[in-house]
């Protein structure tokens, strides 16, 4: 089964289609990635997923329950972290769950032993009785994010949940999707950082200009992209552009002391550079063939025609 | 789970949710309690007026402060606060949402006007010649004036101070057209007219039908408008609620 199926979304805002016919499934148990540049529709996709807009056409099942049509049925499957979203300064990280777990429906003692279980889990056992404001931003975030699992949701929603964290606390966002995955749960992820996707996601989705551009595996997606990989290279001393002039390449960038030369024939490029080099008397310092990225793919994918 | 349930533990958990996060901030306390409070005196001190005569009015309007400063605030403060999102994602209608917030709006004017009734009867020698109907018009008054309160919030943005300026220019007109000052039985021309369009006219009409026993309307007309303006409040308050619910997110 399905746990996300979205069929023909679409949401205008004005002339302006911000999610427009989109179409895609989430299988249940995987960790599925949304990727697209900034104004691309993600939030507003993830808005329109988990029923806090209304779309102007198409649907959105959750585990087979249409969300516009039941939201209250849909939303007691989900768990959402909006990505500008917080939880209440003013009531504690132990209040601010008692909160989500009855507003989820979850009985008093059945709340209160999962948020002992959270609090000890995201590392605010010390914390739980001070206002939420006191705490730091990485604190915050795994208040949100207790708040959103408190009821063990069958889909987890992420909105950029690491963007502005500190390394330990983005280390346990991280566990703690790795975690509620292995429980069972459906994670849907939206991230700017390629790496994250790329390291957590089964299933990458990338959308630019409220349309889907491509869906598949990372690795496939990185495939897709094979004719542009590049060669770093730096030298003994500063080269121009002009120097990679030479047939077959796409483009060369600085990148710092190294340049950064794209190519669909990385060996013919490595011949080329090293006749170049022995030319103009040069010392090739470092060498190296990367292979197509992720990142590539969708800078490829979501830049302007 | 059946929707009954859920949408009546919805209604309670966000007015608990409310009663904790805003009844002691400053906007409800300065314009909920202590404006009110001002006001009556301003108008009082040093003139030679019959204070229990003025009871009746002082009591509804101290309800009407009240019970409607809590709604206006709540929804801008969480857009602004970013909390309003995630509040959307819970599973939750938005009646649940407006109910609760009428519901904690309706708690507060209730106690506050029980405090205010408490310490009031201690200097000021108030008899009710009917308890049953002075129970019905406070809470009959009290739901009216936050479902009042829920309708001034329902354009909101994230800004609170837009909002209370917006409630107040709406809330500070009533209280001179609705017979708080000068009893309906002296007013004409116009200023009969606009008191017949304010809910605080009934109210006060009320609230003098218990205490005083003299009435300008009928107690039956008075509460069956109070009632029927407490459900425009709520259904049009729910309409334009449902079409900003997500400006200033």
């Amino acid at each position: 089964m399905n746990a996300i199926e979205i069929e023909r979304l679409t949401k205008r805002f004005g002339t302006y289609a911000a999610v427009d016919d989109i179409s895609f499934s989430v299988r249940e148990g995987e960790i599925f990635g949304f990727l697209g540049p900034n104004g691309a529709g993600k939030t507003t996709t993830i808005r329109l997923i988990t029923g806090v807009l209304t779309p102007d056409a198409g649907s959105v099942r959750i585990r087979g329950i249409d969300i516009h049509r039941h939201p209250i049925d849909a939303k007691m499957q989900m768990g959402v972290i909006p990505e500008s979203s917080t939880v209440y300064g003013d009531l504690s990280p132990e209040q601010n769950l008692h909160l989500s777990g009855e507003l989820y429906g979850m009985p008093r003692p059945l709340r209160e032993e999962r948020i002992d279980e959270l609090l000890q889990k995201m590392g605010l056992s010390g914390q739980r009785k001070k206002p939420v404001r006191t705490l730091s931003k990485g604190m915050k975030q795994r208040v949100s994010i207790a708040c959103a699992i408190i009821h063990r949701p069958a889909v987890l929603f992420l909105d950029e949940p690491t963007s502005g964290l500190d390394v330990q606390s983005r280390r346990l966002v991280i566990e703690t999707i790795h975690q509620m995955n292995k429980e069972g749960s459906t994670i849907f992820l939206t991230t700017h950082n390629i790496d994250e996707a790329n390291t957590l996601c089964r299933t990458v989705c990338i959308i630019n200009r409220g349309k889907i551009v491509a869906q598949d595996r990372p690795e496939h997606l990185r495939r897709m992209f094979e004719s542009t990989q590049s060669v770093e290279v730096s030298f003994s001393r500063p080269v121009q552009t002009t120097f990679f002039a030479g047939e077959g390449i796409v483009r060369a960038e600085a990148c710092g002391e190294k340049w950064r030369i794209y190519t669909d024939n990385p060996d013919r490029i490595v011949k080329y550079l090293v006749h170049q080099a022995e030319r103009e008397s040069l010392a090739i310092t470092s060498l190296a063939i990367t292979g197509p990225s992720l990142e590539e793919a969708f800078v490829q994918l979501t830049e302007c025609p | 789970m059946k929707a009954y349930p859920i949408f009546l533990r919805g209604i309670v958990t966000i007015c608990r949710k409310n009663i904790l996060l805003y009844y002691t901030k400053p906007p409800v306390l300065m314009f909920g309690i202590l404006f009110p409070i001002f006001m009556f005196l301003a108008f009082f001190v040093g003139r030679d007026l019959d204070l229990i005569l003025f009871f009746p009015g002082f009591l509804a309007m101290m309800l009407f402060f009240t019970s409607s400063s809590v709604g206006p605030l709540i929804t801008p403060w969480e857009k602004r606060e970013k909390t309003y999102e995630r509040l959307l994602s819970y599973p939750l209608t938005p009646e649940s949402i407006i109910f609760g917030d009428i519901l904690a709006g309706a708690v507060f004017g209730l106690c506050i006007a029980l405090i205010i009734w408490i310490g009031s009867t201690a200097f000021i020698p108030v008899t009710v010649l009917s308890p049953g109907l002075f129970l019905i018009t406070a809470l009959l008054g009290t739901f009216c004036c936050s479902a009042l309160g829920a309708l001034l919030a329902s354009p909101a943005s994230d800004s609170p101070p837009n909002v209370m300026i917006f409630s107040n220019l709406i809330r500070f007109p009533l209280i001179f057209i609705s017979g708080i000052f000068v009893p309906l039985s002296q007013m004409q021309g116009l200023s009969l007219v606009l008191a017949y369009c304010s809910p605080l006219t009934y109210l006060v009409d009320l609230f003098n039908a218990t205490i005083s026993g003299t009435s300008y309307f009928s107690p039956v007309v008075d509460c069956a408008i109070l009632m029927a303006v407490t459900g425009g409040c709520i259904l049009l308050a729910r309409f334009i609620q449902v079409r900003n619910l997500v400006r200033g997110l």
